[in-house]
């Protein structure tokens, strides 16, 4: 364990945002064992717990009885720590499946347009190319005006938006992988394509992607924060961390800050330190920067 | 060149195509495009020839080809919700968002070279590494958040700064502009440095990256030979060299913040097409909706091409490159 956290990195500032990330991680999990109130159970919130300021103790007739609203509490009376633990669930949910789907898409397609080439290759890369000539964010605005509100379709946008990333990534590796010798080696064994292409190529082309999807999962978070305060992005049953930021706008301008100010320290907090391990990550899995 | 020139031309074209199909395929197909394209309020003799006359009784192709054909006229129906034509909407609030993005343009430039060219000098000194943190922190911080804290703190808690609208403007070539009136500025501070932002950080790595390669370079190791002093070195010799690759990469990012003002007018209020965008989204107002779409795909098809094609004349190996494959 001492060396595991040695070789990922000697420095405080990697270790401390690792630490926040898995506890971070941790929270979104245990959301329904440690948060004090289930924010979305109605019988458990009072309205006249509203927009208290955080530090609050209030006694009401909730069914959980008095409690301390540590963070304060939204316009119904909702504690805000644990719709931001509710939150972060919804946040990294979405992050992380639409991260996986795409990168599955986009890692079958890199490597068989980097192993085949020829046509495969020209007709995948053009159309990544075309795709990311236009910034994220336009094409998630494009597919959601189109799609309209939901979980699956903001997962159907992030996912569009991210696979091109992974498809050019696998295909580079590919295209480096697909001249050595124990792919020679595998076809002169009379293998087939599908278990070369998966069981031998697949492998050694995972370390770069696995550092790309890692900040992907860091922007895809960011985008869905994005649209959802829009309110373009998840619908209002589906609270992530930008909806509760959006809905804390309009008490923002008259001074009630706590309604959006926690939930974007938690989603700032979750971006900065998966950005900060994604860099580790790349460090550590770069064969040329491993130190003896 | 002119192979390279068409086929880049070409390329454009098919991107527009795809946008154009994805767009219509989800006005259109998905779901009744009766409902979407006829006020609610219709009687059912009214939507019989709303049907014919917009074609929808025909096959899909050929629907798409009317469709495309409209496009290319700029008529995109009327809004639902103003009555007016959707393209003299967005046409209408263009200016404001083109005069905010080209001020997010002159803040990344005014701020970012200067600090970038200052951590480049001095890459392990306390205040380059405090540059390079904080261009960090402008690449991973959620721009909306940003313009949230911003308004929080200047706006709520100082009371220095006004968080929405564009203040009194006055008109210059016939459309409104914030920037001569002092009103104005102060509307417009705000909303530029938070689209701004995110582009400081990346000119700050960029000229970062450029100072120290050029700094190692001979003309300027000759430069300081022949005692010209370290300001004419760094502010004239090394400037000259970096400023190609950052104008290109800016270039290419004016339409990111175009697109990204979306955002940015969202959170200021400010009356650009990208707050009508979202307005119009909400209020299930299609026209307006397509019509913003294909416009800003098509502004950012041509500058993008531009960019390309300036980008080819300053640096002839990427002609190179094309032609070869």
């Amino acid at each position: 364990m001492r060396k595991l956290l040695d070789a990922y990195s000697p420095h405080f500032a990697d270790r401390l945002a690792l630490f926040a990330l898995l506890v971070l991680v941790v929270a979104a999990l245990a959301a329904p064992l440690i948060s004090p109130q289930n924010p979305y159970d109605l019988a458990q919130l009072n309205i006249a717990d509203g927009r208290l300021p955080p530090g609050t103790h209030a006694g009401s007739d909730t069914a959980t009885g008095p409690q301390h609203y540590w963070l304060g509490s939204d316009d119904q009376g909702r504690d805000m720590f644990s719709a931001i633990l509710y939150g972060l669930r919804i946040s990294l949910t979405v992050g992380l499946s639409s991260t996986l789907l795409a990168l599955a898409f986009g890692l079958s397609l890199g490597l068989l347009a980097g192993y085949f080439g020829g046509w495969i290759d020209t007709a995948v890369m053009r159309i990544a190319d075309i795709q990311l000539s236009f910034p994220a964010i336009l094409i998630a605005l494009v597919l959601l005006a189109v799609l309209g509100q939901g979980v699956g379709k903001i997962i159907t946008a992030l996912f569009a938006v991210q696979w091109a990333y992974y498809a050019r990534t696998a295909r580079s590796a590919a295209l480096v992988e697909r001249n050595k010798d124990y792919i020679a080696a595998a076809r002169l064994l009379g293998l087939s394509t599908w278990r070369i292409l998966f069981r031998h190529l697949l492998p050694n082309c995972l370390p770069p992607l696995i550092v790309v999807s890692a900040l992907q999962v860091a922007s895809a978070i960011s985008l869905e924060a994005t649209l959802s305060f829009l309110g373009i992005g998840l619908p209002i049953t589906e609270p992530s961390l930008g909806l509760l930021i959006s809905t804390g706008f309009q008490y923002l301008m008259v001074g009630d800050y706590w309604i959006s100010f926690f939930p974007g320290i938690a989603l700032v907090l979750l971006i900065v330190s998966i950005n900060l391990v994604a860099d580790r990550l790349r460090d550590v899995l770069n064969p040329r920067l491993q130190k003896q | 060149m002119l192979v390279f020139l068409l086929r880049r031309v070409m390329q454009s074209g098919v991107a527009l195509l795809v946008m154009s199909v994805l767009v219509f395929v989800g006005v259109y197909a998905i779901g009744n495009p009766i409902d979407i394209l006829v006020n609610p309020e219709a009687d059912s003799a009214e939507i019989e020839r709303a049907t014919a006359a917009l074609g929808l009784d025909r096959p899909l192709w050929t629907q798409y080809l009317i469709f495309l054909q409209k496009a290319f006229s700029g008529d995109f129906g009327n809004s639902f919700v103003h009555g007016s034509s959707a393209t003299q909407l967005i046409l209408h609030r263009m200016p404001a968002t083109l005069e905010l993005a080209f001020a997010a343009l002159v803040i990344a430039i005014v701020l970012g070279i200067p600090l970038g060219l200052w951590a480049g000098l001095r890459p392990e000194s306390a205040s380059g590494r405090t540059i390079m943190g904080l261009s960090i922190l402008g690449f991973s911080l959620p721009t909306f958040w940003v313009g949230l804290m911003l308004i929080m703190v200047f706006s709520v808690q100082l009371g220095w700064l006004p968080s929405n609208g564009r203040g009194s403007t006055v008109d210059l070539f016939g459309l409104p502009v914030s920037i001569l009136t002092w009103d104005g500025l102060k509307h417009i501070l705000m909303p530029a440095l938070n689209l701004a932002l995110f582009k400081i950080s990346l000119v700050i790595r960029l000229t970062r990256a450029g100072t120290q390669e050029a700094m190692l370079q001979d003309y300027v190791r000759f430069a300081r030979a022949k005692g010209l002093k370290a300001s004419r070195i760094v502010g004239v010799h090394v400037l000259k060299n970096i400023l190609i690759p950052i104008v290109t990469v800016l270039g290419l990012e004016l339409g990111s913040l175009i697109a990204f003002a979306v955002v940015t007018e969202s959170i200021f209020a400010w009356p650009g097409m990208g707050k009508l965008l979202i307005e119009s989204i909400s209020l299930l107002d299609r026209p307006v909706v397509v019509a913003y779409l294909l416009i800003v795909v098509a502004m950012f098809v041509v500058i993008n091409l531009i960019v390309d094609i300036l980008y080819s004349l300053l640096d002839p190996r990427i002609r190179l490159n094309a032609a070869a494959d």
